[in-house]
């Protein structure tokens, strides 16, 4: 176990330093920069702008300047974007440098910010769709052929073509200009969570659903099912103990994509119901060339999921004692 | 010699047609295909064709009124000979008869069954060209990471494993409003806007398509049939095209049924970001989020939210249906591979 999560380590490393490097690059490769606005600045300013911001060194320096701890600054002011007491120490040191479009913010103290709002809505938007999607698919697969069953395959497969902005625009015209009893959108109280949780979560529920029918279906044809069967056990104790254990397996292998999934999910989301989460910033810092907010951004998410593939695989094993966490394969 | 009962297609055919769900399926898909490609030749309004109103109508009912004139084939952006020579046809046979806003109109006053039908053109069209994009990198990257093996094979499998933690939506996000900027120069090497964005998704979802078929190249290498080949003295290329690649094919349908779907998805996201297809183009995609955008509390045009989502859902799922057929038709011992229904 301690060799498979050093190694994982290794290539963790491998991973964030791939995507710093792609995302960097592409980055760069594009004409315009963050300070391109409607009103041309004058030479003079664009040129102390740049300047302030190394935007006129060569690249390969920018580079190291990103990753750095190195000081490549020959005694200039500091690279924060402030009042420069405080330099910037580079990714190595753990500061994802100054945001090049809010003023007066590290990228830092914006993901310090805006993460816990992200998370709250991630782990909710989870939650419902574990619990959901794992009670019907289960169901479903007790119940096979039955009227519950095609029910639940039906929502289950219609919950997955559905794209999740389109249940969060039915959400809102049910929950809150129907029956007026939610917020329409914005932040702050736990009402504010439920509608784009559902939304967020829906399409996972579903794909859970459709994973835990067929893991349990195959699980409640095997022999040791059989023999609690005839040992005289209830049903309930047969499903709930001997099958869900190993029926939950393709849905543990699944939480990793899924947690990608909701993180990407929650772009969409968060811009709908105006929450002023990371996924927001980082749409925004995109598509506005906010240089190291939208890499620092785009950093967190790699190193997220890629903690979370991990611990699935950990998880996996304790369910799974069959299972060798021997190679990479996930 | 094989019967043509003894071909696994031909049974294969046979055992999809014979699940009803499926038949059905493939029924709907049918329709949806034959009427996006007839949409020239189809009497609708024009979907560009501007009518300027404060807000959207509702939709008004086949039976209180059917149609009504005043088409113009000048309504339309710039077409394809073949789509130029469907117009004149339609022009031909209808006049400049149309029909009514069935479905309702969009803020513009544009009408929205019109600009389903049309949306499907792009949506259908980027799904499919993005999905053969997928299927060319990763049926030559798996198959020949798995035909080499050894070392190479252990190098490229990382460098997916690599690429899997990667969030590649961001990626996406950065490629496609990168390229953006280089519009006008890729333009004038023949390169569109729809094919950046083809490669662009292809380039995403190609990796598990990789991974499931390197593992069949696998499992198949070690078979007796590909031995003998082997033993025969047939080269390396030809034992990948004529004996691997027919076998992998079954896998890599079945797959191709899950991306379609997911690029679909994609594609409604893409453009629920503004990095869509853009305009006069539209797309499905596009559509749903002038849906989101008309849903507000003083008057919800509900219609505009229904009828897209309604046509994308009905796709969507015909496809997950044919897809569940698909795998049980086609190999019953691929299901647990893939998760199929039938145990």
């Amino acid at each position: 176990m301690a060799r498979f999560l050093l190694r994982r380590l290794a290539w963790f490393a491998i991973t964030l330093w791939v995507v710093m490097s792609l995302s960097f690059a592409l980055m760069r490769a594009v004409p315009g920069g963050p300070f391109d606005g409607e009103r041309r600045l004058s030479a003079a300013i664009e040129r102390n702008v740049a300047q302030r911001y190394h935007l006129d060194w060569p690249l390969w320096r920018q580079y190291l300047q990103y990753t750095g701890p190195l000081n490549l600054d020959e005694g200039r002011a500091g690279f924060l974007g402030g009042n420069g007491t405080r330099r910037f120490g580079g990714l190595l040191t753990g500061d994802l440098g100054p945001s090049f479009k809010h003023r007066d913010y590290t990228v830092n103290q914006i993901i310090a910010e805006s993460l816990p709002i992200s998370m709250a809505l991630g782990i909710a938007a989870m939650a419902w769709a574990l619990a959901l999607g794992l009670g019907a698919g289960v169901l479903s697969a007790v119940r096979r052929g039955g009227k519950i069953d095609v029910g639940v395959r039906l929502i289950a497969t219609l919950g997955i073509a559905v794209p999740n902005f389109v249940v969060a625009s039915l959400l809102i015209l049910v929950f809150s200009f129907g029956a007026g009893l939610l917020p329409v959108a914005g932040w702050g109280s736990a009402r504010h969570l439920v509608l784009p949780a559902l939304a967020l979560g829906a399409p996972f529920a579903a794909h859970i659903a459709r994973l835990a029918r067929t893991g349990m279906l195959e699980v409640l044809s095997q022999d040791h099912i059989r023999t609690a069967r005839a040992k005289g056990l209830p049903e309930r104790i047969v499903v709930l103990r001997h099958a869900l254990r190993g029926g939950v397996l393709p849905v543990v292998s699944y939480l990793g994509p899924a947690a990608a999934g909701i993180l990407t999910g929650s772009l969409v989301i968060e811009r709908i119901f105006a929450i002023p989460g990371t996924g927001t910033h980082f749409v925004n810092s995109a598509l506005g060339r906010d240089y190291t907010l939208a890499m620092g951004v785009t950093l967190l998410y790699t190193a997220l999921v890629y903690t979370l593939n991990t611990a699935v695989d950990v998880i996996y094993r304790l369910l799974d004692p069959r299972i060798e966490l021997g190679g990479e394969g996930r | 010699m094989s019967g043509p009962t003894a071909s696994p297609w031909r049974d294969a055919r046979r055992r999809l047609l014979r699940d009803r769900p499926a038949r059905i399926s493939l029924l709907v898909l049918g329709l949806i295909g034959a009427t996006s490609l007839a949409a020239p030749l189809l009497p609708l309004p024009s979907p560009v064709a501007l009518d300027l109103a404060l807000e959207p109508s509702a939709p008004v009912a086949p039976w209180a009124e059917f149609g009504r004139g005043g088409w113009s084939p000048e309504a339309y952006w710039k077409l394809s000979p073949p789509d130029q020579a469907l117009l004149g046809l339609r022009e031909a046979i209808f006049g400049d008869w149309q029909t009514s806003n069935w479905l309702g109109t969009d803020a513009r006053g544009r009408d929205l069954l019109s600009r389903i039908v049309w949306g499907s053109r792009t949506s259908i069209q980027v799904a499919l060209a993005a999905t053969l994009c997928s299927l060319l990198f990763g049926v030559t990257y798996g198959a020949f990471s798995g035909l080499v093996g050894g070392r190479t094979d252990n190098l490229m499998m990382r460098a997916v494993d690599v690429l899997y933690s990667v969030p590649v939506i961001f990626l996406v996000i950065f490629l496609i409003s990168a390229l953006g900027e280089y519009r006008t120069r890729l333009a004038a090497h023949g390169i569109g806007h729809m094919t950046v964005f083809y490669l662009v998704i292809g380039g995403v979802y190609w990796l598990t398509m990789a991974r499931v078929v390197r593992g069949q190249v696998l499992v198949l290498r070690e078979t007796d049939f590909i031995q003998a080949a082997r033993a025969l003295g047939a080269s390396r290329v030809r034992i990948l095209i004529r004996h691997l690649l027919p076998n992998v094919l079954p896998v890599v349908v079945v797959y191709l049924t899950l991306t379609i779907p997911s690029v679909m998805l994609f594609e409604a996201f893409l453009s629920f970001l503004g990095l869509g297809v853009e305009a006069p183009m539209v797309s499905w995609g596009t559509l749903a989020v002038d849906g989101v955008e008309g849903i507000n509390p003083i008057r919800p045009f509900w219609w505009l939210a229904l009828w897209p989502s309604l046509a994308m859902g009905t796709t969507l799922l015909a496809l997950g249906i044919l897809g569940d057929g698909l795998r049980d038709a086609l190999d019953p011992r691929m299901a647990p591979l893939l998760g199929g229904k039938h145990r």
